[in-house]
């Protein structure tokens, strides 16, 4: 909790806006991604044309307003909604129609915006957990509950017992990102995971984030409508906006440096705490 | 959620439900004078100290039809009422759950079963039966009541549906079936709890409808066979007052307390229904035109 | 009248204390001895966590409080007419509205989707002011409309034909219509965009500086939006006020430990935090059933001493001026907090 810089690498600036394929050490790349809800006239293109690249163990935050399309694209990463057109391409192999969600889930993982509806009020921490049993066979054990549960700071004996109304909701959230852990996932997407949280709690939650990726070389995909927490955490940025990707490269270049008019407007309202002259 | 705040209205109906119901199975053990079926005087015996609410048109103590006849109706009610519900809750969150064809599928089916005059189906179904046990009636009101609580329910799962909790069960691996039972269904439990509340005092109601026109359960004693008696004997007509009043008067009460109860339990269950919160919306055009959220006490919403 | 001060204040609240009767019959104090004031022209801002009582307070000062909350005393100066609230009183029905309005949390989600906004302008000029002709009330809104260069179009829309950040405005723009001398505006901007919240913080400035309303008390748990729209700000924690200070001062200077973590906690996109590592703030704000004694932080300050825990701390400054509650910062008056923590 003391004033200790992290350990961030600043990769490359590659600077296009479809930061794409070309990166060899991605684990998730999307390629012309598109989703369309709806026929005819009433079609909207939610995610349209949408290309980028995941790199192993690092932070890449999606920044959107809201309707920006970046919750859609988290789901279809998720495998939670089935693509329009484009591919997807997770570990170097082709997942665009893959069905095998199964196993699919125990790689790729998610904590979504809001920590309580996220939860079922009916189960104790202990039942969310063991619910992964399907998934995990006979590898879910109690060990590996508590060892979840110790990576996002929380103590088994504490929580394991509890319904989620008997938890903050700082814990509510750790033990949602727990949950994930659970699976020993290589992807893990945070979807607005902070947003519902207090400042003060923001940061902790961040934090254990952060940890994930230096400590255990996890890649996360953060998603949100807040430069200021896309600036803390992130190592590359892309920018949504009405379903397109305008803008992405390193965290560093895209919001000091800002080269979309989209993204300087962007930039441009979000209030400071001190002038930046 | 500390323990819940019941209104007057909660009790007064529980209390008026609980007393029919203790009259219904408890009531018989006790007074045991007469047996159902017993002839204790003559064609409508005023009520007198032998039999407190006389005798009906074959000289049967009333007082121990009514009991008996509470009995079958409430059994009745309860069994119908079970049925109709779990089928509807099974159609209901089938469809809002599933959504798409399947929603399609089950609704237009429901829909189809609604819009058949149910009086109809049950006449005809009653009479093809032939001998009709008290358990048959209660399917056959059953199976013609479940589409009112299926085409509730499937807006409420239809809602649930779109709750992160089941995309983070879906994420654990939970299938659908257990996505059904453990993350659906319990989020609708007050609603299928008054669901079901309805559904008993429509079955005890049409249970008595059927019988008054003598398709009631044969070879035994309910309210609406009581009922069909003191009409057929001209009880009315020649003023035999107790042969009907009573068991009118207990339908009706029981009718009137179960839809009491429905309706509290809904405020219950809905705070936005509660009396003050419906006060101030009356109130509201005099002050601001624009609805003012009552401020939760922050952290007790946590 | 018995104020000396040179300029009264247009706002003077003095020992609020609001609780909400919880079903087990005790009483949870969310407001508790909570004074302040606002001069004219003036936008104070209320900061705090979610649980410190900011929005009770909101109630309060909008005279909106209901079941199960409730005023348990306190006293309310508007522009020299005074309203003491203890005893459960109910304000006067006149001054809902054209003395103090309230611009509720999510408001731009509880307009009437049948009713034009045309139509919601008429109810809320003749609510107030009786029998008033259709046409002069819809008068009232086009000019308005005009005066801050909102689209007149609007008049005849109804709300789901008007975006996100134009309803928010919109309905900015109905709660003021009657020139209230205080408006409440709790959460205004949460669930906007940062560009829509820009707009509408704009236009409440605007309002303040046409005259149309006296004062604003603006509630929310985000200081980098304070700071664009306040002239002053009041730290909230636990039910209380911990500090209080212009803006500037308030947010460079700050003289309370807990301004000073909420400020440290506070991701915005400046280079330094990338450098940084925000820790937040340990454990959690207390249960308001059964507060901590003496300073209420005291169990999550870095900086509590022995007293802290024992007893209430000091008042240091004074209610107009600004001020802050805190033993430490009794002791070390001119000590920068940034470097303690």
């Amino acid at each position: 909790m003391s004033t200790e810089p992290t350990g961030r690498t600043t990769p490359a600036d590659d600077g296009s806006a479809s930061a794409a394929a070309d990166a060899g050490d991605a684990l998730v790349v999307g390629e012309h991604l598109t989703r369309v809800f709806g026929r005819g006239d009433a079609a909207v293109r939610a995610v349209d044309d949408v290309s980028f690249a995941l790199r192993r163990g690092e932070i890449t935050t999606v920044v959107g307003e809201s309707g920006s399309g970046k919750s859609t694209l988290a789901r279809m990463l998720l495998k939670l909604l089935p693509v329009t057109s484009g591919r997807l391409v997770f570990d170097g192999a082709d997942v665009t129609d893959r069905t095998d969600t199964t196993a699919y889930w125990r790689q790729v993982q998610a904590v979504f915006q809001d920590p309580f509806s996220a939860f079922n009020q009916f189960f104790t921490v202990r039942r969310l957990l063991a619910r992964s049993r399907r998934l995990l066979g006979a590898e879910l054990t109690e060990a590996r509950m508590v060892e979840a549960l110790e990576q996002v700071g929380l103590a088994a004996g504490d929580v394991l017992g509890r319904y989620p109304h008997q938890l903050s909701g700082g814990q509510r959230q750790r033990v949602m990102i727990a949950r994930a852990l659970l699976m020993r996932p290589s992807l893990l997407i945070a979807d607005e995971a902070t947003s519902m949280l207090d400042a003060s709690l923001r940061a902790t939650i961040l934090n254990v984030l952060t940890d994930l990726r230096d400590r255990a070389g996890l890649t996360i995909l953060f998603i949100t409508h807040d430069i200021g927490q896309a600036c803390y955490v992130s190592d590359q940025v892309l920018v949504l906006s009405r379903g397109r990707l305008v803008e992405s490269g390193p965290a560093e270049r895209v919001i000091f440096d800002p080269r979309h008019d989209y993204t300087r407007k962007l930039l441009a309202d979000v209030p400071r705490l001190h002038d930046t002259g | 959620m500390s323990a819940a705040r019941f209104s007057a209205r909660f009790y007064v109906a529980a209390g008026i439900v609980a007393a029919v119901l203790l009259f219904g199975l408890v009531a018989p053990l006790v007074f045991r004078t007469h047996q159902v079926g017993d002839v204790v005087g003559g064609l409508y015996d005023h009520p007198s100290a032998h039999a407190w609410l006389g005798t009906d048109n074959l000289g049967h103590d009333v007082f121990t039809n009514l009991m008996y006849g509470t009995r079958t109706s409430l059994l009745i009610g309860l069994v119908a009422g079970a049925i109709a519900t779990l089928l509807g809750v099974a159609v209901g969150t089938l469809a809002g759950y599933r959504g798409g064809a399947v929603e399609e599928g089950l609704m237009g089916f429901t829909n189809v079963i609604l819009a058949i005059p149910s009086i109809v189906v049950l006449v005809l179904i009653s009479i093809a039966l032939g001998t009709r046990s008290t358990l048959t009636l209660a399917v056959v009101l059953a199976v013609t009541s479940w589409p009112w609580t299926a085409r509730a329910v499937r807006a409420q799962a239809s809602s649930v549906r779109t709750r992160e909790h089941l995309d983070v069960a879906r994420l654990s691996g939970a299938g659908t079936f257990s996505l059904i039972c453990y993350d659906v269904v319990p989020y609708m439990l007050s609603y299928i709890c008054m669901a079901f509340v309805l559904q008993v005092s429509g079955a005890v109601l049409n249970e008595a409808a059927l019988s008054m026109l003598g398709l009631g359960p044969s070879g035994g004693v309910s309210l609406g066979i009581m009922l069909h008696w003191a009409l057929a004997w001209e009880s009315v007509r020649t003023g035999a007052w107790w042969a009907f009043v009573p068991p009118t008067l207990l339908l009706t009460l029981l009718a009137f307390a179960l839809l009491m109860l429905q309706s509290s339990l809904d405020e219950l269950f809905n705070p936005r229904l509660r009396r003050h919160a419906r006060r101030r919306r009356t109130a509201r055009p005099a002050a601001l035109p624009l609805p003012v959220e009552r401020p939760v006490p922050e952290g007790a919403a946590e | 009248m018995s104020d000396t001060a040179p300029a009264a204040p247009l706002v003077r609240a003095r020992g609020l204390r609001a609780a909400y009767r919880s079903q087990r019959g005790s009483d949870v104090v969310a407001v508790d001895d909570v004074s302040l004031e606002l001069s004219g022209g003036q936008v104070l801002g209320i900061a705090g966590e979610s649980g410190s009582g900011k929005s009770t307070l909101a109630a309060v000062l909008s005279l909106t409080a209901r079941p199960p909350l409730s005023v348990l005393g306190g006293e309310l100066t508007i522009d020299g007419e005074q309203l003491d609230l203890s005893g459960g009183r109910r304000p006067p029905r006149t001054w809902r509205g054209s003395v103090v309005s309230l611009l509720p949390q999510g408001a731009m989600n509880s307009l009437s989707a049948t009713t034009r906004v045309g139509d919601l302008a008429v109810d809320v000029v003749r609510a107030h002011r009786g029998r008033v002709r259709r046409a002069d009330a819809l008068d009232l809104l086009t000019d308005r409309l005009d005066a801050l260069d909102l689209p007149r179009r609007v008049v005849d829309s109804y709300p789901h034909q008007l975006s996100g950040g134009m309803r928010q405005r919109v309905v900015t723009v109905l709660s003021t219509l009657l020139d209230p001398k205080l408006l409440i505006a709790d959460e205004p901007t949460s669930a906007l965009d940062v560009s829509t919240q820009r707009a509408l913080t704009e236009l409440l400035r605007e309002l303040l500086h046409r005259g149309l309303v006296g004062g604003i008390v603006f509630v929310t748990h985000d200081l980098p939006v304070l700071r664009a729209v306040a002239d002053r700000i009041a730290i909230m924690y636990a039910g209380q006020l911990v500090e209080v200070g212009d803006t500037a001062g308030l947010i460079d200077d700050p003289r309370h430990p807990y301004t000073a973590a909420l400020l440290a906690s506070v991701l915005v996109p400046e280079p330094q935090i990338r450098t940084r590592r925000v820790g937040g703030i340990a454990g959690a704000p207390p249960d308001l059933a059964a507060p901590p004694t003496g300073c209420r932080f005291h169990p999550r300050c870095s900086l509590a001493t022995d007293v802290c825990a024992e007893q209430s701390p000091p008042l240091l400054g004074t209610i107009g001026a600004g001020y802050s509650t805190c033993w430490w910062r009794a002791e070390h008056p001119d000590e920068p907090l940034e470097a303690r923590l």
